[in-house]
């Protein structure tokens, strides 16, 4: 019985040790002075921008660090109802593809651009994965100003990445699939015989950044993920990460996991424009949309293009080769001197650093271990300069601070880890919650990187916020990176679901942040600059309604004689010249959404009438004192009524008769 | 005339002509939603700044629109300014006490006349609101002060000279130093 006893107590005992050692958890990461250095207060402003993908949402998000506070959601690729983006006849034009309107899109990746491989902050370009697009967003403005769809592409992911003096935007395809002049209706497990990987090239120009797809090189059928493009030495190259060189089409979680080792391919893309120059290649059909946002005619156009001009990959016999780079690697980074590649396997348990010198060296003694579909493959431990051992389990993505240091993000082993470049040697991991997709190092991917703070774009959140149903935000977290040692300052949500982010000191754009649109300058086709203009027209079944708004009025605000089965178009300008003054316009019971007009601007927003009656329409944005004033009616008759119509606003509004 | 006397007319005659090319006056505004602040420039042909701004916001209050047509002191004042630029001018170079003194009663009538209109202007403005006006607070005008600070509801109003304003003080003193020099009794040399 004693024994028994005792046996029971030592039990007790050993289970309270255990106990006692379970590891402790996130409540103690955080030092004291974290919230003194994230607090930014009220009226002062952040140190920088951060530009981050919004995933699924298909939009970008603007967040100041380090603060961690949304400034703005930027819409691009799927239509806003807050704004009227994608909704108003002005813009639907930037949704438009060769599949018809997209209303959705999932963005992943951005870039700024660059000059001499650092950011200029002129524009920012977005990917969208679902329907292959590359968008340019305009920093004076934060707006969406260009779509360009990829043809020949399917699941733009491996994009945008641009060359060091943004001469173009990359992007390679997800996934493979038969070019669009060949017969598509063929067996998916023709896969290898009949598949491609197109990597597109699109033309920035230097001036207007407008694009324009130059080329795209047709590869074999394999998976490209992130990539880079060189700088310093290296600038001029081009390195495309790839998976899937098993080319497998089904079951790709173990059949595209079998190869020891994938490729990064190298392309020295500046030999491969000069032979698109020199008329290498072919012309190839193939539709795609190029949606241009013009900020005189505050409208979009969007045009089809009908060809794209392709080189296959053997063209570039001499300037394509692959390195060997272990398990489907997920990125491909180069460090600010651009001698380093650093590959990012995401299945594997190493981080392999190959050396730009070695690469060109192997390339002259062509050490190569045969090819891959007629590309060489060059030897992987001449082009290595040294593996990081035992650095977490699953790397996916690496950046830079300015003293040769480099950030990983390990999504399995859930952190991230700083290790030196040179020596290879790990010198700081501290945990994420949880599971790092992409990190972002402030100009961590630029020649001169700013450092100081580093954002982790965790892509599970369980209890890191208040619960809200089984549906959580994305969650991010800040380390400051100035000291040897990271260390965690913030937790933040962040809407749809970041993949990476741009983050750029805020002095670079806050003082070229455009106030107001000038009116004098507004283009639009159905802008009236003054009240004295507004008017409504009927064109058969087609109604224009030429109004303004102004603090604190609609002209006009009284409407009569719409008719059941009209198509009425409202053109609303925003007559204020004023900062921050955006009147918004709704209509009762549109099918449609509201638009938000800024000041100087003109948007049109179709209405066609449900029931016969009286609707309210109305001022959607508490504009100024007397914004709960700003309203007026619309009478809709019946189809084929004989109601007059009339319009005006105060004296100018119909009498009675 | 003394010679020193004539040197300071001469100068400034001469700098009064570049009160016909910079704003005279101005009054900046501030309120809660406006951090950044609203600027009315007064110059002797027109108005600039906020403009239109501030006639939007005036238009809660019933305050009248400001339209440069409404005033004939545009029209007038470039001509006066330049004709009293060159009657100084006139009496540096003619050095003759009657012509200079002429000039200083001309300078000091346009500066009472004009001190006078523009006081009238904003009691006119800040007074004849429109009855039908959004904003109503009983007993409340909004004449705006001809020099300093003057709190209008959520309104800060300061008026103060603009660079012409201050040219037009500084020849108002080098004025007064000849004037000064002028009247002075001639000691009589031996």
């Amino acid at each position: 019985m004693d024994r028994n006893l005792k046996k029971i107590a030592l039990a007790v005992v050993g289970l309270a040790f255990f106990a006692g050692c379970k590891p402790k958890t996130a409540s103690d990461a955080v030092s004291g002075n974290a919230a003194q250095k994230v607090y930014v207060a009220p009226g002062e402003h952040d140190e920088f921008y951060s530009f981050t993908s919004g995933g699924f949402s298909g939009q970008v998000s603007v967040y100041g660090i380090p603060s961690g506070r949304l400034l703005k959601v930027l819409p691009v690729f799927s239509q806003d109802p807050e704004t009227g983006y994608g909704y108003s006849e002005d813009t639907k034009p930037m949704l438009n593809t060769s599949h018809g309107f997209v209303p959705w899109g999932d963005q992943h990746h951005l870039a700024i651009s660059q000059t001499d491989g650092d950011y200029d902050g002129r524009w920012l370009f977005a990917n969208e994965n679902n329907t292959p697009r590359v968008a340019r967003l305009d920093l004076t403005t934060f707006t969406t100003d260009e779509i360009i769809e990829i043809p020949n592409s399917a699941g733009n992911h491996s994009s945008p990445f641009i060359t060091d003096n943004t001469e173009y935007v990359i992007a390679g395809t997800r996934f493979s699939v038969p070019f669009e002049d060949e017969d598509g209706d063929i067996p998916i497990s023709s896969y290898a015989e009949n598949f491609s990987g197109a990597l597109s090239f699109i033309k920035v120009d230097s001036e207007s950044g407008r694009m324009a797809i130059d080329f795209q090189l047709k590869t074999p059928p394999v998976n490209y993920d992130l990539s880079h493009t060189g700088k310093g030495p290296s600038s001029g190259w081009f390195f495309f990460s790839t998976y899937n060189t098993e080319k497998a089409h089904t079951l790709l979680e173990v059949n595209a996991s079998q190869n020891d080792k994938d490729f990064i391919l190298a392309v020295n893309w500046k030999k491969a424009a000069e032979l698109v120059k020199q008329g290498k290649g072919r012309k190839v059909k193939a539709k795609y949309a190029h949606n241009v946002y013009d900020h005189s005619k505050h409208s979009a156009t969007s045009t089809i293009l009908d060809e794209v001009h392709v080189l296959d990959i053997e063209d570039l016999e001499g300037i394509a080769y692959y390195i060997p780079c272990p398990k489907s690697p997920h990125g491909s980074d180069v460090d600010p001197t651009g001698e380093y590649i650093v590959g990012s396997g995401k299945l594997a348990s190493l981080i392999p650093v190959f050396s730009f010198s070695k690469m060109l060296q192997a390339i002259e003694d062509q050490k190569f271990d045969g090819d891959f579909d007629g590309i060489p493959v060059l030897n992987y431990e001449t082009v290595l300069h040294g593996e990081v051992q035992k650095p977490g389990l699953g790397p996916l993505h690496t950046e830079f601070d300015a003293h040769g240091n480099a950030y990983t993000s390990f999504f399995v082993s859930s952190e991230v880890v700083k290790w030196n470049i040179e020596t290879l040697e790990v010198i700081d991991r501290q945990p994420t919650y949880y599971s790092t997709g992409h990190l972002t190092v402030a100009g961590g991917d630029t020649k001169n990187p700013y450092g100081k703070y580093l954002v982790a774009w965790n892509k599970i959140t369980k209890d890191r916020y208040l619960p809200t149903g089984p549906e959580l935000a994305q969650s991010a977290q800040l380390f400051d990176i100035s000291g040897d040692k990271m260390e965690l300052l913030l937790d933040f949500p962040t809407i749809g679901e970041p993949h990476y982010a741009q983050i750029i000191p805020a002095s670079m754009l806050v003082d070229k942040q455009k106030r107001i649109y000038d009116i004098n300058e507004n283009n639009h086709k159905y802008v009236v600059k003054n009240e004295n203009e507004t008017r409504v027209e009927r064109n058969g079944n087609r109604v224009d309604v030429y109004m303004t708004l102004i603090r604190t009025h609609i002209t006009p605000d009284n409407i009569e004689g719409i008719r059941m089965g009209d198509e009425v178009y409202f053109h609303i300008t925003n007559l204020e010249q004023d900062w921050d003054l955006p009147h918004g316009f709704a209509v009762m019971g549109n099918n449609n959404a509201e638009v938000l007009i800024l000041p100087g601007e003109t948007k049109t927003l179709k209405w066609e009438p449900t029931k016969v009656g009286i609707i309210p329409i109305y001022c959607s944005d508490f504009c100024s004192a007397l914004h709960q004033e700003m309203q007026g009616y619309v009478r809709v008759s019946p189809a084929g009524s004989n109601t007059p119509l009339r319009y005006g606003t105060g004296d100018n509004a119909p009498k009675a008769e | 005339m003394h010679i020193r006397s004539r040197l300071l007319v001469g100068i400034a005659s001469a700098v009064l002509f570049i009160t016909l090319f910079v704003p005279i006056w101005q009054i900046q505004l501030s309120a809660p939603q406006y951090p950044e602040g609203l600027e009315l420039y007064i110059h002797a042909d027109k108005l600039s700044g906020d403009v239109d701004i501030i006639n939007g916001l005036n238009n809660y209050i019933g305050m009248k629109p400001l339209h440069e047509d409404d005033f004939i002191e545009f029209t007038v004042l470039p001509y006066a300014l330049a004709a009293l630029g060159l009657i100084g001018l006139l009496a540096a170079a003619i050095n003759r006490k009657k012509i200079f003194f002429t000039w200083v009663i001309l300078f000091g009538l346009f500066g009472v006349i004009t001190i006078i209109r523009f006081y009238l202007w904003l009691y006119d403005y800040g007074h004849n609101l429109n009855p039908n006006a959004p904003i109503q607070v009983p007993g409340m005008s909004y004449q705006p002060p001809m020099l300093g600070y003057k709190q209008l509801l959520n309104f800060g109003a300061y008026s103060i000279p603009a660079i012409g304003g201050w040219i037009i003080i500084g020849v108002v003193v080098l004025t007064a130093l000849a004037v000064f020099f002028e009247l002075k009794p001639k000691k009589n040399k031996t």
